[in-house]
């Protein structure tokens, strides 16, 4: 099949950028969004021009590298799914495919379609960790985890931070990713002695960083690769009132 | 003190701030909506008000509430400046979630595709500053009479009719109902997640709860209007 693709070309962060208009010529649907890409780029590299830059590693769905918005739908139009696990055969001949990279304050773009989630980093760093002492490894199970915990916790930690809650909320807000992170390990035992703290120091990040806040229009939640649930973002909510009433060394 | 610096620069306080101040808003519009079914119960037929409309002996009623506690008029203002408050505090959180969420997105897409924002979602904030107009011109149009043609102090049954007798008049009303029902639909069930209150059996019901309340509370309104048009209510 053959597409026609707009792409956002953009030299460098100070480059205002703009779209560019590309054929895809002999698109197998069997291929993924981006090997069409990397066909793409290789008749680009052959005609002298420069390739187009895009975020990718391992091609399984499963990093979080890859990510950006076709057609106005962050990962494009399989729910689901990752960039790099959308294959073509979800597109048909003479389609026009608009190729951006997700925006927010907090993604400034670096090149085309790669934007610097660092910004998710430092949220990550502001509470997402717990701390134990080392010593010798402890028994399995020593810690009893209740099911439901554990499986709502399991949900959460599913994220793989790729961005693209971000870059289909309306608001480029990170309240998603956020609650996930928060609660994965706030559900769990092991995650008690920060909890508070861990809340208070994620949000006050996310919210430092250029992010919007949440309108709950949902959006996010139905372009997250993992399926993550906004019930996420009321518990993060939640945690962070009851935070609020308790001391800063709690 | 640092400590409450930091609450009130928070994006995620503004949000409380705005679903409190929208829960009074709701339980205040609950009860107005309420109190203005008397507009179908016509007149006293016996007793000390005999031959008064019923509406107008309820919004006497409300000047009346709290008595002998409270003197002539005073619970009335004290909800009164109760809802000024809980309305600018409303628009006061609007304006600075606008402001954070135009610095999350400050480039556009060329392309956007909604994949679960409804309508009444992506309309928040023009649909609050079409209520907005309509409280300003329903309180001068039926509160104190300042745009109405034939307003009688305490005759609100009359001024609810001739009022709504206008067609122009009575288009308004409606649409702004319409408006409020959509508000009040994302409003209701966004509060909850908002505040926190979800629960695996509870999920549902928000979105449940949202739709009723107001699908109740707009087309009741929008039926005041419609029966006097419609001539079912008359002097």
């Amino acid at each position: 099949m053959d597409l026609k693709l707009h792409v956002w070309r953009q030299k460098d962060a100070s480059d205002p950028g703009s779209m560019v208009e590309y054929q895809a010529k002999d698109v197998s649907p069997d291929m993924s969004f981006l090997e069409m890409l990397d066909v793409v780029n290789e008749s680009l590299v052959q005609k002298g021009e420069e390739p187009i830059a895009f975020d990718h590693d391992c091609r399984e769905g499963i990093c979080g590298a890859c990510g950006m918005m076709i057609n106005g739908v962050a990962h494009g139009p399989q729910r689901g799914t990752t960039t790099c696990q959308l294959h073509m055969r979800h597109f048909n001949d003479g389609d026009v495919v608009y190729i951006e990279p997700w925006r927010s304050g907090a993604f400034p773009v670096l090149k085309d379609l790669m934007v610097d989630r660092g910004a998710f980093d430092r949220i990550i760093q502001a509470g997402g960790y717990i701390s134990v002492n080392t010593g010798s490894a402890p028994d399995a199970n020593e810690i009893p985890v209740p099911k439901q915990a554990a499986d709502t916790a399991f949900e959460a930690a599913a994220c793989i931070g790729c961005g693209a809650c971000v870059a289909q909320c309306p608001n480029g807000a990170a309240q998603l990713f956020t609650s996930a992170k928060v609660s994965h390990l706030g559900l769990m035992p092991q995650g008690q002695p920060e909890r508070w703290r861990r809340v208070r120091g994620m949000v006050a990040q996310m919210e430092e960083e250029a992010f919007g806040s949440c309108s709950n229009h949902l959006e996010c939640e139905a372009v997250c690769p993992k399926e993550i649930s906004v019930d996420f973002i009321a518990r993060m909510n939640r945690d962070y009132i009851k935070a609020t009433f308790k001391g800063d060394d709690s | 003190m640092q400590w409450m610096i930091e609450i009130y620069r928070s994006a995620m306080f503004k949000k409380v701030v705005m679903a409190v101040t929208g829960l009074m808003l709701f339980g205040f519009v609950i009860g107005h909506v309420a109190g203005n079914l008397k507009i179908y119960q016509g007149k006293y037929v016996d007793g000390i008000h005999q031959g008064e409309y019923k509406l107008d002996v309820y919004a006497e009623g409300l000047r009346e509430l709290g008595a002998p506690v409270l003197g002539h008029g005073q619970a009335l203002w004290i909800a009164r400046i109760g809802l000024l408050l809980a309305v600018a505090l409303h628009i006061w959180s609007a304006y600075q979630l606008t402001l954070v969420n135009r610095r999350g997105r400050p480039q556009a897409y060329q392309k956007v595709t909604p994949q679960a924002s409804t309508y009444a979602s992506r309309t928040m904030r023009w649909g609050g500053v079409i209520i907005l107009f309509f409280i300003v011109y329903h309180i001068l149009h039926l509160t104190t009479g300042s745009v109405h043609q034939s307003f009688e102090a305490g005759q609100v049954f009359h001024n609810v009719v001739r009022g709504f007798s206008n067609p122009l008049v009575s288009g308004f009303y409606i649409l702004a109902n319409l408006a409020l029902g959509l508000h009040l639909y994302h409003g209701i069930w966004s509060l909850f997640q908002s505040l926190g209150l979800n629960g695996q059996r509870f999920n549902d019901l928000r979105h449940k709860i949202a739709v009723a309340f107001a699908l109740i509370i707009s087309l009741t309104n929008i039926s005041f209007p419609v029966a006097v048009l419609t001539g079912v209510v008359h002097l």
